[in-house]
């Protein structure tokens, strides 16, 4: 097995959907199509490139379909994986092969949701599972308070480290503009918010909101003649170690180790080489375990990696600089927003939040409950 | 593999109707394997054998729900002697008071109507 090549692709246009809350009405489509048009103008493509559509919501059971229909387009490539949150990192290796098997040229990439304004109960239908439903775990947040549980057991981790998490996503949302908050928020701030399922208060958990997007990936050799500088695909990796929370292996170690391995591999690059991270931050915890399991520190060290603002604007390591699923937008999958903000700071287009000298980018997805993991490392023109 | 008349689903609730924690045992792995199902996920094989629990385990994480109406109530994971994981609850204490690594007991909680029964756990003395 030969594998993806590296480099072979490139994101060459992003953009969000109306975010936050989106007007009364307006459909999960709705938002994949407005993400799609303005991403098309991001890199100067129109709709007549686009040779294969990826798509994935909660709210459309078919809606590759949908979404196909709503374009008015028959694409030869159709792809709808979903695996939660990650399905659109799995849609960017997926693109990526179909690219290199011929059977097709430019992926549109896109999502959409409307869970805040229709409610959450609507726009995710609840699934009872035998061995799990009875004793009412309130779903995601209790399965990572688990894991958050085992973490801080093991290896002492506290909820003040876990708050730092949400204190650095805060920083930089403020940086912001297209930001859900507003406001500051302090590590006290976090401890005393209503509490959801212990070790998380509402501020270790992630935003309801409604949003949306889209990304284009095309050729290698087709970005480079596009409006804006390409972001290279240079590794991706998958990994999926369970479906539920009562049959994660090792609660406080994550499929990301495997995910993040095989991408490394595919990009012949390591922690050290990384600028800039966006990291599925659903709640505090998964900051945690994946600066663990990708290697930016070692397992059980997470928690005093991420104190003394390291991971927040001005420290050491840039972290979810739009703001992350916990202050920016989590419209229940959040993996398209990882893809955009990485290749906005890979291009430099991102203002006073702006990482210096920002080569290598990381999006690493995740999804269900800690399930499936997925990394992509993306580079400027400067790793080729 | 054959057809079948009982579902696994419906085979561990007949052990649970008999105060039973019922789990399956995978000879060629020689592990415990649950929830219980038609494939061992460790061999591929689908010769799965059932066997009853002792009934004894160790939190192996826990947390407090807080519901925004209602009382909080716990969750827990719980590792049983035998080497499966299961969600549950800890009764007769405080769920604040579960902690990690608490030896538990399993028993039967019948919710009643048309809800089947379920396997939860009280602490006991390590």
């Amino acid at each position: 097995m030969d594998g993806l090549k590296r480099a072979s692709a490139a994101i060459v246009g992003v953009a969000e959907s109306d975010l936050g809350q989106v007007a009364d009405g307006m459909s999960v489509i709705d938002l994949m199509a407005q993400g799609t048009m303005r991403a098309l103008d991001d890199c100067g493509l129109s709709l007549k490139d686009i040779d294969a559509v990826f798509c994935a919501t909660a709210q459309a059971r078919l809606s590759a379909l949908a979404f196909a229909e709503y374009l008015g387009i028959d694409p030869p490539v159709l792809g709808s994986t979903i695996v939660g949150g990650s399905s659109f990192e799995y849609h960017v290796a997926h693109a990526m092969a179909a690219m290199a098997a011929g059977l097709c040229e430019v992926a549109v990439i896109a999502y959409g949701s409307t869970q805040r304004t229709v409610g959450r109960k609507q726009a995710s239908q609840r699934e009872i599972n035998p061995y799990e439903s009875p004793f009412k775990p309130f779903l995601p947040a209790t399965a990572y308070a688990l894991a958050a549980a085992r973490h801080m057991h093991e290896f002492g981790t506290t909820r003040e480290q876990l708050a730092a998490v949400a204190v650095a996503a805060r920083e930089w949302a403020l940086l912001n503009p297209a930001a859900w908050e507003k406001k500051p928020l302090t590590i006290e701030g976090v401890l005393s918010a209503r509490m959801v399922s212990y070790p998380f208060t509402v501020r270790d958990c992630c935003l309801v909101t409604d949003g949306g997007g889209a990304v284009i990936l095309t050729s290698a050799a087709r970005a480079r003649t596009l409006k804006k500088p390409p972001a290279y695909v240079l590794g991706c990796g998958q990994s999926v170690t369970h479906a539920t929370i009562s049959n994660m292996p090792d609660l406080t170690t994550t499929g990301a180790l495997t995910s993040g391995r095989a991408a490394y591999q595919m990009a012949k690059l390591g922690p050290a080489d990384v600028d800039v991270l966006a990291l599925y931050d659903a709640f505090t915890i998964n900051t945690v375990l994946f600066l663990e399991d990708l290697g930016f520190c070692k397992k059980g060290e997470g928690g005093s990696f991420v104190s003394d603002g390291r991971i927040a604007p001005n420290g050491a390591l840039p972290v979810n600089t739009n703001g992350g699923g916990l202050s920016y937008c989590h419209p229940g999958m959040y993996g398209l927003f990882l893809l955009i903000e990485a290749v906005r700071q890979l291009r430099g287009e991102c203002g006073a939040r702006q990482v210096a000298d920002c080569e290598v980018a990381i999006a690493h997805g995740n999804g269900g409950v800690l399930s499936s993991q997925a990394t992509v490392i993306l580079g400027t023109g400067a790793t080729l | 593999m054959p057809a079948l008349k009982t579902s696994p689903l419906a085979s561990y609730l007949a052990y649970l109707e008999q105060d039973q924690l019922a789990y399956q045992y995978s000879p060629q792995s020689g592990r415990a394997v649950f929830y219980p199902r038609l494939v061992c996920p460790f061999t591929g094989s689908d010769s799965l054998e059932w066997r009853v629990s002792k009934g004894r385990g160790t939190v192996y994480s826990t947390t407090v729900v807080h519901p925004q109406q209602g009382q909080p109530y716990n969750v827990a994971l719980i590792d049983c002697d035998e080497g499966f994981r299961l969600m549950s609850r800890v009764e007769g204490v405080a769920p604040e008071q579960v902690r990690i690594g608490m030896r538990v007991a399993f028993r039967v909680h019948r919710p009643g109507g048309d809800e089947p029964p379920q396997p939860v756990f009280v602490p006991v003395e390590a």
